[in-house]
């Protein structure tokens, strides 16, 4: 008979090999899935791995992919550091493209080199004003960020829906639900001539980087880190949980608005109600295959991508079902909590000596 | 005091040979004998680190030894858990207790017992245990109603059910007030009496010289004598254990006319926690030079008031917390460490310091300011490695150097490295709580000396402890709380410990007439 035991100490082996273990189960998992719905599983996974990164464009692709997933995990991941935990990226992620779009529009007849910048703060603003919703209830109320950060996704959709629909709506775009196309000051540079890769790029290095810094340098980060392992050290120390909570919610929705900056600045060059494609809830994943570091979530966010590109090629070549990246997605996570298990566990044969 | 006789030719209770444990860093155990004979009350005394604590975890089959036999009753036995422990007849208390507060006293003995035992047969159990004992629990009470005296007995109940016939107890002394420390060494004889030995864990010398037949002295992993501790003195028992005559403290007579640093002027605070004391009109003064000394059952609002100092909790009005001449009621903690205020906080472990962070880290933790560990926003970490590593080497903390997490630290040595964090700031004022709980006769006088040393530069001390002796030891003037409520404050060479004693009880002259549950408690601390 199989049964867990309590590890004397939290295993530091497991604790990096947690995610490859996990990211391997998903692959075995992934084939079965190919096999049970009667296609080759090993065609399957070279559509799903090998094929998105064949060739210089399509690494372009996944960095591409990867670009909104690294800017909204490394933010979330400084409030998940500290107990902080925003669930609603998706909507902040909306709100930073409404943000960013609305200055676009606004100043749609000006090329002056300001108008990028103004993107980006703006982005960055409505994204942070949108987590600062659930941080303000939050300190004031004690209201579970959890709940409202989640259920402000699908007021964020709303509103977006009401942008494109009504007063954003694009005059000559045949009704379709989005706005005009940005102008060319409006639009990141692309960093190689023949992709679609874009100055957003290196916002996200940056943005790890910084993440980096911050959690690990600087002494906020470093109250936020005790206030994240140890709630009554921090209150001990005189380090203000409300401030935490400030600090936590606002860097996620700033992160996630400059990714919702770099969307509609970047490969989609305006706004439409199907903006946000799950960008946000996969950057929970992706934060915690990381291990709310940066440099893990720099490889979290390239596997994550993969699973993004790699099930639209099985949608397109093997007539897989568009559902085929989410089933990806949860089985990441799955077993990633399902080996997570075994840091603080280790199996052992045999029953229960008494 | 006579060691009981034990049969001719019957084996000894628990034998173990050769004990050895080895960590990946530490040998913890090194070939460590021991025999307990049946009826026996055996005391293990040592330093922390010496490997006590290890000992008693492989006994009770919480850890496995690396080499070495133990006999059980003459039998050769391995103990691979607890549950085994229990079966075989091993009964232990800890140090910090296992209760669940939400639960009753009944509903917590059967968390512990095997398979379902049915409530009221057990409550019925748990009287009649209670009462051939001599310690008195209701079963159906709730455990966070009950004091710290009553938990300990709820915990040996709990033992006691499964008629263990050898009791392990770790300090179980270092919550109790004198009077409850009497009751539990006669529950102690008159189990001894009926035949169960008992492993005494303790570092208080004078109470092992009083209850205990014979004594296993451990150092550094190894037995370093035995000896019959009646037929010692606390220095030669104390000369055994570290290894060189016990440090005495130097305490010369207090500074006065010091400037005043803390001033509690009417400090009321209802408690938030549903559990927890309200502070009902603490007036108290402490002055630059003097340490003043708070004593008290735990669970009396030393918590509330604490906290109330520290800066933990931000009570409503600003004048009744008044720290180095400000009116410091409505400011955080951190603002209160800025004029002058240090704190050592009676949980080392999650509260004093963060379990997973290095000890540099956790220097950064109060020193941020103080000692320059932080510069322009950013962690200076060769500072702070060099803090950490002076306060290392200053209060001599047994690790593995700055970089060791706290929580591979044991608590003595990581009391010392918060008490030394604290100190090395040179505060204006220091409040400490139970500074000495669970160290080491050894380490204990050197933090005692370090908080008279800091005195004698002109720091202002308040020092709550539940330790009377310790009080005694190194304060100038002395106070109780009880029931949230302070006693009025004496010079402690115009008190004793018998007055004090009875002040914890909330028997103080010109005290409110006490309500009746305290009165009945009062009765049965005094009993």
């Amino acid at each position: 008979m199989l049964r867990l035991e309590a590890r004397p100490a939290p295993s530091r082996l497991m604790q990096w090999c947690s995610p490859l273990l996990a990211a391997a189960l998903t692959l075995l998992a992934g084939m079965a899935i190919f096999w049970a719905l009667d296609k080759d599983p090993l065609e399957g996974l070279r559509y799903f791995l090998l094929n998105p990164v064949k060739d210089l464009y399509g690494v372009s692709e996944l960095l591409l992919k990867a670009t909104p997933l690294m800017l909204c995990a490394i933010g979330l991941a400084v409030g998940f550091r500290a107990n902080v935990w925003n669930i609603g990226a998706e909507g902040q992620f909306m709100l930073g493209t409404a943000g960013a779009s609305g200055v676009a529009l606004y100043f749609a007849e000006s090329d002056s080199a300001l108008i990028l910048p103004a993107m980006l703060f703006a982005g960055a603003a409505a994204g942070a004003l949108w987590a600062a919703i659930p941080a303000l209830l939050k300190t004031r109320f004690n209201a579970n960020e959890i709940l409202v950060s989640l259920m402000l996704v699908y007021v964020a959709q709303l509103f977006i829906s009401w942008l494109v629909f009504g007063p954003w709506r694009d005059p000559m775009g045949f009704g379709f639900p989005q706005t005009a196309m940005f102008h060319d000051a409006a639009l990141l540079p692309t960093l190689l001539d023949g992709t679609r890769l874009h100055l957003g790029f290196v916002f996200a290095l940056a943005a790890l980087a910084a993440g980096y810094v911050f959690m690990n340098r600087s002494y906020t980060g470093f109250k936020m880190r005790v206030a994240g392992e140890a709630a009554e050290a921090a209150r001990y120390a005189g380090f203000s949980a409300r401030r935490v909570v400030w600090i936590g919610l606002l860097t996620g929705g700033a992160a996630a608005g400059v990714a919702g900056m770099a969307e509609v600045a970047g490969p989609m060059g305006q706004l439409t109600d199907k903006v946000a494609l799950g960008y946000g809830f996969a950057a929970i994943i992706v934060a915690f295959v990381g291990r709310l570091h940066a440099f893990g979530s720099l490889l979290a966010s390239l596997l994550m991508a993969l699973l993004f590109i790699g099930g639209e090629q099985a949608q397109q070549y093997m007539n897989l079902p568009s559902s085929i990246s989410m089933v990806f997605q949860g089985l990441l996570l799955f077993f990633l909590l399902g080996s997570d298990v075994f840091i603080h566990y280790r199996l052992r044969l045999g029953r229960a000596r008494t | 005091m006579n060691a009981p006789s034990p049969t001719p030719g019957a084996p000894p209770r628990l034998r173990l040979e050769g004990i050895s444990k080895v960590y990946p860093a530490v040998v913890a155990n090194d070939a460590v004998d021991l025999v307990v004979a049946p009826g026996e009350i055996h005391a293990v005394l040592g330093e922390n680190g010496a490997g006590k604590s290890t000992l008693m975890k492989i006994i009770y089959g919480v850890t496995r030894p690396s080499a070495g036999t133990l006999y059980w009753e003459g039998e050769r036995v391995e103990v691979t858990s607890p549950a085994q422990a229990r079966a075989l007849g091993i009964g232990m208390v800890f140090q910090h207790f296992s209760l669940f507060e939400t639960l009753t006293v009944a509903e917590n003995v059967a968390l512990a017992l095997p398979g379902k035992p049915a409530l009221d047969e057990l409550a019925q159990r748990i009287e009649a245990v209670s009462q051939r004992y001599g310690l008195p629990v209701a079963p159906r009470r709730h455990v966070h109603a009950l004091s710290v005296g009553e938990r300990q007995r709820v915990e040996i109940i709990r033992c006691l059910l499964q008629n263990p016939r050898l009791l392990i107890m770790d300090e179980p002394t270092s919550v109790l007030t004198p009077q409850a420390v009497r009751k539990l060494f006669d529950t102690l004889r008159q189990l001894s009496a009926e035949g169960c030995s008992i492993l005494y864990i303790s570092h208080k010398l004078d109470e092992i010289q009083e209850l205990c037949h014979t004594a296993t002295v451990l150092r550094g992993g190894r037995v370093s004598g035995h000896c019959r501790p009646a037929e010692e003195t606390p220095q030669s028992m104390a000369r055994l254990m570290i290894g060189k005559d016990l440090p005495v403290c130097e305490h010369g007579p207090a500074a006065s006319g010091g400037e005043l640093r803390l001033r509690l002027a009417g400090l009321s605070h209802a408690s938030e926690d549903p559990f927890g004391t309200d502070l009902k009109d603490i007036h108290l003064d402490v002055h630059a030079g003097e340490i003043v000394g708070i004593a008290g059952v735990s669970g009396n609002g030393q918590q509330e008031l604490l906290q109330a100092i520290s800066g933990e909790e931000i009570i409503a009005e600003k004048f009744p917390v008044q720290i180095c001449g400000v009116q410091a009621g409505r400011l955080s903690a951190a603002q209160r460490r800025r004029i002058g205020l240090c704190f050592v906080p009676e949980d080392r472990l999650g509260r004093g310091a963060v379990p997973s962070m290095s000890l540099a880290d956790n220097a950064v933790l109060t020193a941020a300011r103080s000692a320059g560990l932080v510069r322009g926003g950013f962690l200076a970490f060769a500072r702070a490695r060099h803090f950490a590593a002076e306060c290392i080497e200053r209060f001599n903390v047994r690790c593995g150097g700055p970089q060791a997490a706290a929580k591979s630290l044991s608590g003595g040595n990581l009391q010392k490295f918060i008490v030394g964090r604290e100190v090395l700031q040179t505060p204006q004022l220091l409040v400490c709580a139970q500074p000495t709980w669970g160290v080491d006769v050894g380490a204990a006088a050197f933090i005692r000396q370090a908080i008279i040393d800091l005195r004698n530069r002109g720091c202002a001390v308040l020092v709550v402890s539940e330790e009377l002796d310790e009080l005694f030891e190194i304060c100038d003037r002395i106070a109780v709380i009880a029931k949230g409520r302070l006693s009025p404050v004496r010079p402690v060479a115009e008190t004793s410990v018998e007055d004090i004693g009875v002040w914890m009880s909330g028997l103080w002259p010109g005290a409110e007439p006490v309500p009746a549950d305290a009165e009945a408690e009062a009765v049965d601390a005094a009993a």
